[in-house]
């Protein structure tokens, strides 16, 4: 027994010693496993080329990544060297110097931050918001939007029925309400001998699924979070009757037309119901529109189109920026992989590789609204995207809002009213221990 | 010579137990956030118990817990009572099923939701599929469904642990002597009687002490129900261990989140307590 | 003799309900196998089969699961494929025929390691560090004893999210978060209050007289701890370390939120498996299946000292 026991020690050291031994100059970068990392994981091989540093990837599911990354940071791990965390985590970063500031790299390495979409630097590099204080360098565009089955969409007996129940032209939804109309005619209807589904829709309980989701009803219908003249004040605004409006439509969304089980449904559980051919329509970022047009099943029967308004234009923001995690001992080599990739040649390559470049020379060229279908969308989207707060409380303010969504859409629990008027008072104690009201 | 076999262990304990029990105990009067270390401190009194003990979502998370607690320990119970006797007749290959059926309570909890998340998939999953193979319920999903929740976590809880209970009331079975069973028939009583005189009493302290060990397993449950539903639909299965993570970990209210800490330990300190007095009680009859 | 066997017979079961009682608890135990029949099952499926509606009972077995487990990957164009030399190895090759190519190892194999070297290596000194205390408790006599053990004890029922918070904060002055040795560290002290227990009873059971015998003839104390002892309270020892292990193995909620990258074991990490798109189920299976499979062997060969072992040495058999 003791030497089977020694034998074992033993063996497990040697494995110690095995994933110690690292390669010398090497990076860590952290992000979320998810199509476009695969992507950035094919384009770092040109920096490891150049520069003979090796590139480890730490990736990390969405319905954890916030979790498992703010955790990092706040434990001070030096795991990541670089981070392309979310757009909100800038105000707790620049805050607590989880992040280093870039503007001193910047100039001195002759970076122009206006090379940058000004809405990405806006959202995605500056703290307090809109300061010239650059926390990170714009990675990843991104915006919530729709993917549809073009070729069910297209089927003459179809357009036929749809035509007959709601006297118009069977297309893409512009408006919420012609989405649920759209929806609506596709649950239950039976395809080649299956019974499909109108759409899929975020409701994922754990991380920010179902915030992303409702939201991309909420802002179209004109949701503000706060009073513009007086901030951090809500009454009126977070529970107005527009908000009140778009989240039931969101529940009626839900409860009609969405497969069964959808009930903690996020990124990942879209792309599965799109995939296997359960729903005609589903929500989902930007990021994923590459990896759908190359997929064997739906690539050529798959078309897009922009979040649909209702009282307005406007769309979830998604996107990231990337940043050098001050807590790294290689913080010289981090600032090198920035450096090479803010490059226009590096970013008109992640572009091409399933990234979303947000370099105006990548943007601003003629031919990019014809470089992919759904290129042209991705500018109209942008163009007027939303984020949710972005203060350094968001992670508690998040968590507020989805339990109260989720209590309400899928737990069934009190009204939209209430469920708005109780995030309120979430919100506001929030805010109170912060000490900002 | 026995502190020094002693002092690792106690000082080991110390370190890493009583420290942080009383810095958490500090914190509970705190405002302290773990995400935002550079805050001034305040000290608070007894602000964060006083919110602590108005919060409506707390009391909700702690009946959700006392609901799970109560339904999986009383299946639990029945059905391993059962099992043990009816693996007490000794028949040829108990041994063997014994340990066929012990296998599930000795796997990773959070690894078992996960997989049980697969099962119960309403189309794909193989539950849905062989409860509708004997009465066809239609769609339904175990997870998704705010009323269904409970019982599906109730429902792995029960198949996971079952056979802890059953091994207990299975010594407790083995430890009944027979002389007494020979006296009763010798005295003529029905094996119904022998049933609730004998086997019932004499197994109760130990069907006891298997749901002391439940109930404090339970009350802390945490990795099978996060990976399982985490806590949704919306609130419905959100226990208190899983809301106290939330608080703790995701919005990193460190203060208050130690203060129901605080609150969870006494709460398990004393119900165990005084159910050990009245296990003892028990036992002494 | 004769006369106790027959009056044994009366109380025996009838060869009728005995035959029921195996039925019944063969049918439980058949029921209650089914999730794990249907995951190792799944581990061999492809991932299309994997998600097949209605579920497939009959599928032709495939290794895709366990190699997606195993490497990362990348979706390739046909053109670019077609470009590439063929495939050296079959499980390339079974990755080719998916349009995609291999980019490496996955994390697994380092997460599975970690989960070794942290449950040896916390094993190891809680059994220590507890058989050392546990002969304490059992042969001298310590102020307070009862107290003490009760106090060891009583660590066990703290919530671990609880006891996470102070952790959290400790490990993060002392710089053991997502560390190996932090993991070890924390994982002994909760293996502590098992093993003093467990071994204390197996100590117990160890007659004082041998030691004292060894002790007159020359003996130290310690010497008859180690030459006289410790032999016989072996099979105890190694019982007690198989449960610090399968503890250590099962752990979350602290590998949740004290390790990330470098330190994190296979709990926190296999829901994470996610394949191109979808959660990779057959991949996920084939994790599972692979962590599950030592607790069941342990399982086995524990099979005598289970009860002492989950009651903490309260009951013995």
């Amino acid at each position: 027994m003791r030497r089977t026991f020694l034998t074992s020690m033993a063996l497990s050291m040697g494995l110690a010693a095995g994933v110690a031994q690292a390669q010398e100059k090497s990076l860590t970068l952290c992000w979320a496993a998810w199509d476009p990392a695969n992507a950035l994981t094919e384009l770092s091989r040109d920096f490891t080329a150049r520069t003979g540093i090796a590139m480890n990837f730490e990736f990390v599911p969405w319905t954890s990544f916030a979790d498992r990354f703010l955790n990092e940071l706040n434990s001070r791990g030096k795991l990541c060297d670089l981070m392309i965390g979310d757009s909100q985590w800038l105000g707790l970063a620049a805050e607590n110097g989880h992040y280093v500031k870039l503007n001193d790299f910047f100039e001195k390495e002759g970076i122009d931050i206006n090379d940058f979409l000004p809405a990405t630097v806006y959202n995605y590099s500056t703290w307090p918001k809109g300061s010239p204080n650059y926390w990170a360098l714009p990675a990843m565009g991104d915006a919530l939007a729709w993917v549809y089955r073009k070729d069910w969409f297209a089927r003459p007996e179809l357009r036929e029925a749809f035509r007959k129940e709601y006297g118009r032209e069977l297309a893409p939804p512009r408006t919420w309400d012609e989405l649920m109309e759209v929806a609506k005619f596709f649950t239950g209807r039976e395809i080649d001998g299956k019974v499909r589904y109108g759409v899929a829709i975020y409701t994922e309980r754990g991380s920010e699924g179902i915030t992303m989701g409702v939201t991309s009803a909420l802002y179209p219908w004109g949701f503000r979070y706060q009073d513009p003249e007086q901030p951090y004040r809500m009454e009126g605004f977070v529970n107005s009757p527009e908000a009140v409006e778009a989240l039931e439509a969101y529940k009626a969304l839900y409860e009609c037309c969405t497969p069964p089980g959808h009930s903690d449904a996020y990124m990942v559980a879209n792309l599965d119901a799109y995939k296997s051919g359960q729903v005609a329509m589903q929500m989902n970022w930007f990021a994923f529109f590459p990896g759908i047009l190359k997929d064997e099943q739906v690539g050529e029967v798959s078309g897009f189109f922009v979040n649909p308004r209702q009282n307005e234009e406007a769309s979830v923001l998604g996107g990231q920026g990337i940043s050098v995690v001050s807590y790294s001992d290689k913080k010289d080599l981090a600032l090198q992989y920035i450096k090479w990739f803010a490059q226009p040649e590096v970013q008109q390559k992640w572009w091409a590789l399933g990234g979303y470049s947000a370099h105006r020379a990548v943007l601003e060229a003629p031919d990019f609204p014809e470089s992919a279908p759904f290129a042209g969308d991705f500018l109209e989207a942008m163009s007027n995207v939303r984020d949710f707060w972005q203060e350094p409380e968001y992670a508690e303010l998040l968590q507020a809002m989805q339990r109260r969504i989720h209590d309400y859409v899928v737990a069934d629990k009190g009204t939209a009213k209430e469920a708005l008027d109780k995030l309120i008072q979430d919100w506001t104690e929030i805010f109170e221990d912060a000490g900002k009201l | 010579m026995a502190w020094l076999f002693v002092a690792p262990t106690l000082f080991l304990l110390l370190a890493i137990n009583i420290f942080p029990l009383l810095w958490n105990i500090y914190l509970s009067f705190t405002n302290y956030k773990a995400n935002a270390p550079n805050r001034p401190l305040r000290w608070l009194g007894l602000r964060n118990y006083e919110r602590l003990l108005s919060n409506e979502d707390i009391w909700a998370s702690m009946q959700v817990t006392a609901r799970f607690v109560f339904w999986s320990i009383l299946l639990q119970v029945v059905l391993g009572f059962a099992l043990a006797w009816l693996l007490n007749r000794r028949f040829r290959g108990h041994g063997f099923w014994t340990t066929v059926i012990v296998v599930p309570m000795m796997l990773s909890p959070a690894v078992v939701g996960v997989f049980w998340t697969y099962l119960f998939q309403p189309q794909a999953g193989i539950f849905n599929y062989i409860v509708n193979f004997f009465y066809d319920f239609g769609d339904f999903t175990m997870i998704g469904d705010p009323d269904l929740a409970m019982w599906a976590i109730v429902l792995v809880d029960t198949w996971m642990w079952t056979p802890f209970v059953m091994l207990i009331c299975l010594a407790g079975l083995r430890a009944i002597p027979e002389y007494l069973y020979e006296a009763a028939e010798v005295d003529g009583a029905s094996s119904w009687r022998q049933f609730w005189t004998i086997t019932v009493p004499l197994v109760l302290p130990f069907l006891m002490l298997a749901v002391l060990f439940r109930g404090i397993e339970n009350f802390k449950m945490f990795d099978m129900v996060v990976e399982l539903t985490s806590g949704g639909p919306g609130s419905a299965t959100e226990l208190a261990s899983i809301y106290l993570k939330r608080e703790a970990f995701e919005k990193w209210r460190t203060g208050f989140s130690a203060a129901l800490a605080v609150v969870l330990f006494v709460t398990v300190f004393g119900v165990a307590n005084i159910y050990v007095k009245l296990l003892n009680r028990v036992k002494e009859r | 003799m004769s006369a106790l066997d027959q009056a044994r017979s009366i109380v025996e079961p009838t060869p009728f309900s005995r035959r029921l009682a195996a039925v019944v608890i063969l049918v439980y135990a058949l029921v209650s196998s089914i999730p794990l029949a249907w995951i190792v099952a799944t581990s061999f499926k492809t991932p299309s089969d994997a998600i097949a509606y209605p579920p497939k009972l009959v599928f032709t077995p495939s290794l895709e699961g366990y190699v997606n487990l195993f490497t990362a990957r990348t979706r390739q164009t046909p053109e670019y494929l077609a470009s590439l030399p063929p495939p050296e190895t079959w499980y390339e090759e079974l990755v080719r025929k998916r349009n995609m190519v291999i980019t490496g190892p996955s994390r697994f194999a380092g997460r599975y390691a970690n989960s070794l070297i942290i449950g040896f290596g916390s094993t190891f000194f809680a059994v220590f560090l507890g058989t050392l205390a546990a002969y304490a408790f059992s042969r001298f006599r310590i102020p307070l004893k009862e107290d003490l053990l009760f106090f060891i004890l009583s660590t066990r029922m703290f919530p671990p999210i609880a006891v996470a918070i102070p952790v959290y904060l400790m490990y993060r002055q002392l710089g053991l978060t997502d560390t190996q040795l932090g993991m070890i560290i924390l994982y002994t002290a909760v293996n502590l209050s098992l093993s003093v227990w467990l071994l204390k009873g197996f100590i117990d059971e160890i007659p004082k007289e041998y030691e004292e015998a060894a002790m007159v003839d020359g003996y130290s104390r310690l010497q008859a701890f180690r030459k006289v002892v410790l032999p016989q309270a072996a099979a105890g020892i190694a019982a007690t370390a198989i449960f610090c292990l399968i503890f250590a193995w099962n752990e979350y909620a602290f590998a949740l939120l004290l390790t990330s990258g470098l330190a994190q074991t296979a709990p926190p990490f296999i829901p994470n498996i996610i394949g191109e798109g979808g959660l990779d189920w057959p991949a996920v299976a084939a994790g599972t299946t692979l962590f599950l499979l030592p607790v069941m062997i342990f399982t086995i060969i524990l099979r005598r000292h289970l009860l002492r072992g989950i009651t903490f040495g309260a009951l013995r058999r």
